[in-house]
């Protein structure tokens, strides 16, 4: 039996330069199954192509070798229904409320208003935004705008979710807070997650299981299976386990954040 | 912000009040410049009896149809070239050296093309106009945040949706900028080509006036149309002014 609920095979993604610039070879070639269910971190070195594995999973981008699967058919080229994605940046639309953004894709998609307001009205209360439905995103901060663009994402209740560093702007406290909820969603939701974080703690202390990636090109240097109970939190870094989960890890990732390093 | 516009209208007034006193000590010649006294009373003449009716309405309706064209044509030009960068980078200097030629030599042309009357207005007002239309436009595509556009992507937009819904708004601060620019084009190049040649509107009647010696019914005329144009720009910029705060830009 296969359960994987995404698969990548030898996937290479090249960026072409531009003018006279060199090709970039940004990523791969990536071997990767996704357990249906899990909470699977990818973390590595800054430029090692993180958001570039996260683009050609999501269909956002075609990889130049190798094949994407999605609950078993072919990701070519657009992002398969099933799959939601969030983002590095803020990308909440300034130009309209909370509750707009968040209904934004059930709108375009054609749903009845009365299913998207009951949709959105759940969502934002689930993600503690209920109260700021009628407010723009740039009365929000940055934590709540981050909420905001989860939230977008959710209420297409997403079999895949995939966040590219989410936390990456927000302090740590806020990030420990964020990751807990993150967390919750998971537990309730049942989706498949895949992160992706700089951050080894907040890998460490999420996932099922977490990939090191080398640096650029990056590859897949070591799985690393935490063995959390599905019902954790944050509270999980004071366990002595954490300590040894974060320290493998870094043994993997300290040489590869110094070739990183030194080639930029 | 307040002080700023007490600050503003008390210069106008004193200037205003210096023109006054000007005027009435004979420090000016009454025949070159009147006191805005009489000024407002010409204006208030112009106003009441309605002669000028026929005239307000010629040069708005001409305006309003060289604004609606120049924004409608600028707005389509300057989204097919941010699709076609070739085309782009051919016409780029083209439209940034625009506003270096004197748009009114073509006057002629086009009262020999087009006839006396209203359409060699609209065609001036609109050349004039145009080009600012494409630039914003231009400008407010190229700078929807790429991350909007890939958040497009991924909640699965068509290529409509994605246009009218996500480029056209994050685009609409430039062109609303765009907009207010292409009123005023159009203003300046309407009631120019009527003062040139035209035999109805608002700048006919102003040079008529001023062939006529008539400098009631002029600096009366060159008020009413300062205030209307004045009026019109700042309740653009009002609107505008809203739809930047809530986004937070302004
Ligand atoms: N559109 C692009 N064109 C050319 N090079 C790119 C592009 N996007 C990313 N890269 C390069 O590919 C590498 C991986 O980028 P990215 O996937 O964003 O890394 P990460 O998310 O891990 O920081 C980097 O060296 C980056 O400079
Ligand atoms: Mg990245």
């Amino acid at each position: 039996m296969n359960d994987a609920h995404a698969k990548l095979r030898g996937v290479k993604r090249i960026y072409r330069g531009v003018g006279k610039q060199p090709p970039t070879h940004a990523l791969g070639p990536v071997d990767l199954d996704l357990k249906r269910g899990e909470f699977l971190s990818v973390v590595g070195p800054s430029g090692c192509g993180k958001s570039t594995l996260l683009d050609v999973l999501a269909g956002l981008a075609r990889p130049d070798e190798g094949t994407i699967e999605f609950e078993g058919k072919l990701v070519q080229g657009e992002v398969p229904d099933g799959i939601g994605v969030v983002f590095q940046e803020d990308s909440s639309f300034p130009w309209l409320t909370v509750r707009e953004n968040a209904g934004f894709a059930l709108a375009r998609a054609g749903m009845a208003p009365a299913e998207i307001k009951e949709r959105v009205d759940a969502t934002l209360s689930f993600m503690g935004l209920a109260s700021f439905a009628e407010s723009y995103p740039v009365q929000l901060s940055g934590g709540m705008r981050q909420r905001l663009c989860i939230a977008r994402t959710l209420v297409t209740r997403p079999r895949l979710l995939l966040l590219d560093e989410p936390f990456g702007a927000l302090d740590q406290q806020t990030r420990l807070l964020m990751g807990d909820e993150l967390l919750r969603l998971w537990r309730e939701t049942g989706a498949t997650v895949l992160l992706i974080t700089h951050a080894l703690d907040e890998a460490a202390m999420l996932s099922d299981r977490v990939a090191v990636m080398s640096a650029r090109p990056g590859v897949i240097l070591d799985l690393v299976e935490t063995d959390w109970p599905r019902d954790r939190d944050s509270r999980i870094v004071s366990e002595p386990s954490f300590g040894a989960v974060t320290a493998r890890l870094w043994s993997t990732l300290r040489g590869e954040s110094m070739k990183s390093m030194a080639t930029q | 912000m307040k002080r700023a516009a007490a600050i503003r209208w008390l210069l106008i007034a004193l200037l205003v009040a210096l023109l006054e006193l000007a005027c009435s000590l004979r420090w000016i010649d009454p025949t070159a410049i009147i006191p805005p006294s009489a000024m407002l009373m010409g204006a208030m003449k112009i106003v009441l009896i309605g002669e000028w009716q026929r005239a307000i309405v010629e040069t708005l309706t001409t305006v309003a149809i060289a604004v609606a064209l120049s924004s409608a044509v600028g707005l389509l030009l300057g989204w097919a070239l941010t699709r076609a960068p070739r085309l782009r980078r051919a016409v780029d200097p083209l439209l940034a050296s625009w506003y270096a030629i004197p748009t009114f030599v073509f006057y002629p042309l086009f009262i020999v093309l087009f006839g006396l009357g209203r359409w060699p207005l609209v065609a001036i007002g609109f050349l004039f106009a145009v080009v600012a239309m494409t630039l914003s436009t231009i400008q407010g595509i190229e700078r929807v945040p790429r991350t909007l556009l890939r958040a497009a992507q991924a909640m699965r937009l068509t290529r409509t949706q994605t246009a009218l819904r996500v480029v056209l708004p994050s685009a609409a601060p430039w062109l609303f900028a765009g907009l207010k620019l292409v009123v005023a084009y159009a203003f300046i190049g309407v009631v120019a080509g009527e003062f040139i040649l035209a035999n109805e509107g608002f700048g006919h009647r102003i040079a008529f006036a001023y062939n006529n010696f008539d400098n009631r019914a002029m600096y009366g005329a060159i008020l009413l149309l300062l205030v209307f144009v004045a009026t019109l720009n700042a309740s653009l910029a009002g609107w505008e002014k809203r739809l930047l705060r809530r986004r937070g830009l302004r």
